[in-house]
């Protein structure tokens, strides 16, 4: 219960964001150099202000947005291509099997962050320079989805495998029913579980990612920062006595991060009938 | 007419090692021949059982009957509307995350036939409420009970038991067994029923063939062959059981482990254990006359 409430709050200080923040940290005009390097607890600046004059508070919940949005869909995306091609690669065997589990061996022996450049690297060239800016986003989110989709297909591949033994599922075809039709109905409920589980970590794995991209500058644009991008910046005044710009927004983080983890805990008990 | 027959049915699993190391060391393909040339009829109404030790082929006999299995050889036809099976472990037969008003409806809606769910779980003594719950709720016999309820919903007139009730406690096989019986006599259904528990077979069976190492040794009425076992094998099985007349009736175990599957005996697959086995029996499969697969029986000399 205190996550969900936690991570309600998470979401909704990042979905309503623009109502909350005392400004609009994305607006150009909100930046001010005189204002730069407030203290937190300065008068209109409750968390201070970063490099560019901006208030702490208004960019982390802005930060929050850009990357809870970001960690979301690619994990959404990175799940419905591993577990689709996890379900089918268990439960047909063979060289169906073989094939997907190669390629996905393949995947594995390069670092996520690499294939997420690579993607990002070859949407950037083959696009035109005009709809990047627009498209900047979704590049990121299929970047890291498409880097994220072995973990799943392999664990619902393994539990597949002991499912498909499984009598109710022999039962359900002596009853008739198709392939596809086992695999959604039968085995996919049984198998979801765990990979709630990993989907939860892989959020955070997935914030951390793009905080990555956006520090390699291949990421979200440096005008509308995440936290990861946020946690960057304030690393270069950690030493020059800032503090509060690197540390809030990596407090946000963590407590994003864990909440969203104790959330996956929950709903993996909530959705399991032998505890309800 | 018979209901189902199976005409010289063989089933091969390919237990090889991955084509990478086959290809190194040059080692052939391995297949292990789980069902031999079996034929067998079953008739309308009655109940066939088959009993055999561990690794004789009854489950994977079932399995092709009611075709989970192709055969790799040989035909099996059925001339009624429908076949169902009831599984053996009734905590893995039923899906974990369903609720027992949809296990059994499942049937209903993919077969198209018209039932009703209350119906059924009176039939098979749950009450109607029951359909809300899920199957951890149960127990195991009354999971059991929901897995006779969800084969009735197909509007089966062959069931193919596979050892329906040696998950369970003794006591609560009997029940699930009178049910078995009472629903074959109200509904008309025609049973297959593996089992090992030559108690439980004596109980329900009219008919029982016996396998050994995937081959049918013996076909016989229950009362026949119970009285008078012709078969060396079936005569060992049915000289192990427990005598509860305590007649003094000298009990012999049985001798000797079934043979590996992989590398079957030369000759008839019972002759390394069998007491009258000779040359003959060594070097030369015995072909199924007269209701039992046996030399010595063929010959007279048991």
């Amino acid at each position: 219960m205190v996550a969900a409430t936690l991570t309600l709050l998470c979401i909704a200080g990042a979905l309503f964001a623009p109502w909350i923040a005392p400004q609009n940290p994305f607006d150009p005009a909100s930046l001010n150099l005189n204002e730069a390097f407030h203290r937190p607890g300065s008068p209109g600046y409750p968390l201070g202000s970063d490099d560019q004059g901006r208030d702490l508070f208004s960019t982390i919940l802005y930060g929050a947005r850009i990357s809870l949005g970001v960690g979301l869909a690619s994990v959404l995306f990175a799940l419905l291509l591993g577990v689709s091609l996890g379900l089918v690669s268990g439960y047909a065997g063979g060289r169906i099997d073989a094939f997907i589990m190669r390629v996905a061996d393949v995947q594995l022996s390069f670092p996520a962050i690499l294939i997420a450049l690579l993607v990002d690297g070859v949407a950037r060239v083959s696009l035109p320079g005009v709809v990047q800016g627009s498209i900047a986003i979704p590049v990121l989110i299929l970047s890291i989805g498409v880097s994220g989709w072995v973990q799943y297909a392999r664990t619902v591949r393994g539990l597949t495998l002991v499912e498909r033994e499984k009598e109710y599922v022999q039962a359900a075809r002596v009853i008739g029913r198709r392939p596809l039709a086992i695999m959604v109905a039968h085995v996919l409920p049984n198998v979801l579980g765990p990979v709630l589980v990993i989907a939860t970590i892989h959020i955070a794995t997935a914030i951390i990612t793009e905080a990555t991209l956006s520090f390699l500058g291949v990421g979200v644009p440096p005008t509308e920062p995440s936290l990861g991008t946020l946690i960057r910046v304030g690393n270069d005044f950690l030493f020059s006595g800032e503090w509060w710009i690197a540390l809030f927004p990596g407090c946000a983080l963590v407590i994003l991060v864990l909440s969203i983890n104790l959330l996956g805990d929950w709903l993996r008990d909530a959705l399991n009938p032998k505890l309800r | 007419m018979p209901l189902l027959s199976l005409r010289g049915v063989s089933r091969d699993f390919d237990v090889s090692r991955p084509w990478l190391d086959r290809a190194l060391e040059h080692e052939p393909r391995r297949f292990l021949r789980a069902v031999d040339g079996v034929d067998l009829d079953v008739n309308p109404g009655e109940t066939l059982a088959l009993v055999g030790e561990s690794g004789s082929g009854k489950s994977t006999l079932a399995r092709l009957i009611v075709g989970l299995y192709a055969p790799t050889s040989g035909a099996v036809s059925f001339s009624g509307r429908r076949m169902q099976m009831i599984f053996q472990d009734p905590y893995a037969s039923l899906n974990p995350r369903w609720r027992v008003r949809d296990i059994i409806a499942e049937p209903m809606r993919v077969l198209q036939t018209k039932k009703e769910v209350s119906d059924l779980l009176r039939q098979v003594g749950l009450a109607p409420e029951d359909a809300e719950r899920y199957p951890h709720e149960f127990s195991g016999g009354q999971r059991q009970r929901v897995s006779i309820a969800r084969a009735l919903a197909g509007e089966p007139d062959l069931l193919v038991c596979d050892e329906p009730t040696s998950a369970l406690d003794v006591s609560v096989q009997a029940q699930i067994l009178n049910l078995m019986i009472d629903l074959q006599r109200r509904l008309g259904l025609t049973y297959v029923f593996i089992s090992h528990n030559l108690a439980v077979v004596s109980q329900v069976a009219d008919r029982v063939g016996v396998m050994y190492l995937g081959r049918i040794v013996e076909v016989a009425s229950a009362k026949a062959l119970f009285s008078h076992p012709r078969h060396p094998y079936t005569r060992m099985l049915l000289d192990a059981v427990p005598d509860l007349e305590l007649s003094g009736r000298p009990r012999t175990p049985v001798a000797g482990e079934v043979p590996n599957p992989l590398d079957p005996p030369p000759g008839c697959p019972f002759n390394p254990r069998c007491p009258h086995a000779n040359e003959r029996c060594r070097t030369e499969k015995p072909a199924f006359i007269d209701g039992v697969a046996c030399h010595a029986v063929a010959e007279g000399r048991i």
